[in-house]
């Protein structure tokens, strides 16, 4: 299903590519731009990345009058000064690709900051509209904004909406047709420049007139030169003869501080807008956002109501998740492999056991961990449209700083208790470098519900009543594993040096189940992507390892693998058959027990716990579990970390890292258990 | 109209407080996004929440901002001021 999707986005952009008009959705986060994409494209849409970048990139089509149209959903950014990847690939878009229309979605509660972003576009000659969504939002903080005002100052069409009631999509679509057929020409009036600096701006466009390279447009990049901006001045320096860059920098050192007096001008140019547009009846009303924020973002009651929450979701995972990850584990998979047994009993029997335990066996039972992760899913984009997520982050925001990092960090480890795929991917939110590569680097430490499953088999096998302390040791043990990682790398890798926090506070608004249910869906078919490709490979190899060369286990190339390890594995108490358990939970983690299942020759149901018990002493039992807990990520982990720093360089550090962690605190606690018992 | 001679960093500023931001001392690349969320020098602030350690929350140009207390001891501004407020 995830292929025959992928294949059907891919068929409908090329049917789309050719002539179709291109609409580009532009707006800062928090503005209700996925709400809006959501509503025109409903899942006609295709999420994959920038060329060459780890940033998502959406894009979808929709009918109008009988036209198809394309809907390009920009990356959200507060300015379109080279900050960040995000802010250059929104700019190069509307420079380069030349949308036919571009919806810059801003909000009507918060008007000042979110014209910001159109005092830019303005700047891009780009056919502007304006989206002046979350009227209702606006109406409930006592705010009345006229649109017509706002309309008659800008250039362009404000149309006033609520993209999350569907509320004034029908008039946005009519303007985007009148842009779109000529009827209407947007003409947007940007800011002019401060009187202060209009002299300087003049200047450096005088020296650069003629000479700037297409399709750029002349003003705009003498006014990016005059801000500092990182990539236009580098862009220029290549194409500018020697001397006059020499001229155009002498005039840029001589202002450096010009970006701020730019900003402001903008924000006065805002100033004059909002004052004509706004008016406020009520003033001085405390609103709803200020009153939850006092217990929210409270530095005790926020962390007193975020374990709360936290409490409440793995509650709703273990009730309701994890039964229905074992009914799919025993009324489907069970029952497939059954049948697939069957039905191929004719054929050589490799091709059995390759469908069956590799194919079925393997890819299945990671498949069957999709009900809880859409439980997660679910709770987190709950949690994140209400805009509860940026009051987590602020709280946890002192933790964090003891690993150098800051409270953005957080939201990617949280995700990473339901799976540490999407832990590992959700680092993109954090925006410099450093932070988000340890972030990547320590997220494996966050115990997934995987792991989870083997600590929830193995540890009442071994332990009994005492299984719930043992666990609860386990998953404290990881996470201060985490935060003692973190300290370190932060010293030894990154010097100590910290990236700053700055983020925005959305105001609290009622959830939006059509924006939760998409997000929901797109990241679970990410997920089953990953388990169609990338584990699905993994789970073959190691069932041909297993099977070959005589078609026994106990003589296959896995277990002289184990037997070759066991010296090392004897350092932490282990036979060669817990040594193999461990080495197969790199393809999927709870394949541990699976293993366990084929060494001992019995199925995980009928009877394994009584013959661990039988088998392994405590101290084994208890460092078993520890090597497991701290193991190298699994492989779809691995895989996905490449992939987002880019380099194989980091992914085999971190497996590295994790195979000492590991082999180390098992070794550890196999001495302390043996001496403290014997 | 009095003279105010020296400024103070954000962070200093208490719940409840005024007040107008007069100079960013934060390195470029974050005066570039500080400005770009409003905290431009002249901006009215409004302090929401700020407790003397961990991060704090401003409103600034009819947002809310969380800041790290390290940024905001980056921020010099003036206390009080007449700037127009959210």
């Amino acid at each position: 299903m995830a292929e025959c999707h992928d294949l059907s986005g891919r068929a409908v952009a090329l049917a789309v590519e050719t002539g179709a008009p291109l609409i580009a959705l532009a707006g800062q986060p928090n503005m209700g731009k996925s709400t809006l994409f959501n509503l025109l494209t409903g899942l006609n849409q295709h999420v994959g990345n920038w060329p060459g970048k780890t940033v998502e990139r959406r894009e979808g089509h929709f009918d109008l009058n009988g036209r198809r149209l394309r809907l390009v959903d920009l990356p959200g950014t507060y300015s379109l000064t080279a900050n960040s990847p995000e802010e250059v690939i929104a700019r190069e878009f509307v420079v380069r690709e030349k949308p036919d229309a571009v919806v810059a979605v801003v909000s009507a509660a918060n008007l000042e900051r979110s014209l910001y972003l159109v005092a830019e576009l303005a700047a891009l000659d780009a056919p502007l509209v304006v989206a002046l969504n979350m009227m209702d939002v606006a109406a409930q903080e006592g705010l009345q904004v006229e649109a017509h005002v706002l309309e008659a100052a800008l250039g362009v069409p404000v149309v006033p909406m609520v993209a999350s009631r569907a509320q004034g999509v029908r008039a946005l679509l009519d303007v985007i047709e009148a842009v779109l057929t000529g009827q209407r020409r947007p003409q947007p009036r940007p800011p002019e420049v401060r009187a202060d600096h209009a002299a300087i701006l003049a200047q450096i466009e005088a020296l650069i007139a003629g000479r700037v390279p297409a399709p750029y447009p002349q003003a705009w990049v003498a006014l990016k030169l005059l801000e500092g901006d990182a990539e236009v001045t580098r862009r220029m320096q290549e194409s500018l003869p020697a001397e006059t860059w020499q001229a155009v920098h002498a005039v840029l050192r001589a202002h450096d501080d010009a970006f701020l007096a730019v900003a402001s001008g903008r924000y006065e140019w805002i100033g004059r807008l909002v004052r004509a547009a706004v008016t406020r009846p009520r003033v001085g009303q405390i609103g709803l956002t200020e009153r939850l924020d006092r217990w929210a973002a409270h530095p005790f009651w926020g962390l007193v109501l975020l374990a709360g929450i936290l409490g409440l979701v793995f509650g709703l995972t273990f009730t309701v998740g994890a039964p229905l990850q074992t009914w799919l584990e025993e009324a489907v998979i069970a029952p497939l492999a059954g049948l697939a047994s069957e039905a191929l009993s004719g054929a050589p029997f490799w091709v059995q056991g390759l469908v069956v335990d590799g194919l079925i066996g393997g890819v299945g039972s990671v498949l069957t961990f999709l009900p809880i992760l859409v439980i997660f899913f679910a709770a987190f984009a709950l949690l994140e449209d209400v805009g509860y997520m940026a009051r987590a982050a602020y709280v946890m925001d002192n933790l964090m700083h003891l690993m150098g990092l800051h409270g953005k960090s957080f939201l990617p480890l949280f995700l990473g208790f339901g799976c540490n795929v999407p832990a590992v991917m959700g680092a993109r939110v954090i925006d410099s470098w450093p932070a988000r590569l340890l972030t990547i680097l320590i997220a494996p430490l966050v115990p997934c519900t995987a792991r989870m499953a083997v600590v929830a088999f193995l540890a009442p096998a071994f332990f009994g009543a005492q299984a719930i302390w043992v666990t609860w040791g386990l998953v404290l043990l990881s996470l201060t594993m985490l935060v003692v990682s973190g300290v370190v790398f932060n010293r030894l890798l990154f010097k100590g040096q910290r990236s700053a926090f700055i983020m925005e506070m959305p105001l609290y608004h009622l959830p939006n189940l059509r924006t939760i249910g998409l997000l929901v869906w797109q990241r679970s078919l990410s997920f089953v992507q990953k388990a169609g490709t990338a584990i699905l490979g993994m789970a073959l190899v190691v069932w041909l390892l297993s099977y070959l060369p005589g078609g026994d286990l106990n003589s296959s190339y896995l277990a002289r693998f184990g037997q070759f390890l066991e010296p090392v594995g004897r350092w932490m108490g282990f036979d060669w058959r817990l040594t193999v358990a461990l080495l197969t939970s790199f393809p999927a983690k709870e394949n541990a027990i699976a293993t366990l299942g084929v060494l001992f020759g019995v199925s995980p149901e009928g009877g394994l716990t009584s013959l661990l018990t039988a088998s392994y002493p405590t101290a084994t039992a208890l460092s078993f579990l520890v090597t497991t807990m701290l193991f190298i990520p699994c492989m779809a982990t691995v895989a996905v970390t490449r992939q987002e720093t880019g380099s194989w360089r980091w992914a085999l550090f971190s497996v590295l890292f994790y195979l000492v962690l590991s082999v180390a605190a098992g070794t550890a606690t196999y001495h302390l258990a043996a001496w403290i018992g014997g | 109209m009095e003279k105010v001679i020296s400024f103070l960093p954000l962070a200093e500023i208490g719940p409840g407080e005024r007040a107008v931001v007069r100079r960013l001392q934060a390195g470029r690349a974050v005066e570039n996004r500080l400005a770009a969320l409003g905290l431009t020098p002249g901006a009215a602030v409004e302090m929401v929440q700020n407790y003397g350690r961990g991060p704090l929350i401003v409103n600034v140009r009819g947002a809310r901002l969380a800041l790290g207390r390290g940024e905001a001891a980056k921020i010099l501004v003036e206390r009080g001021g007449n700037g127009r407020m959210p």
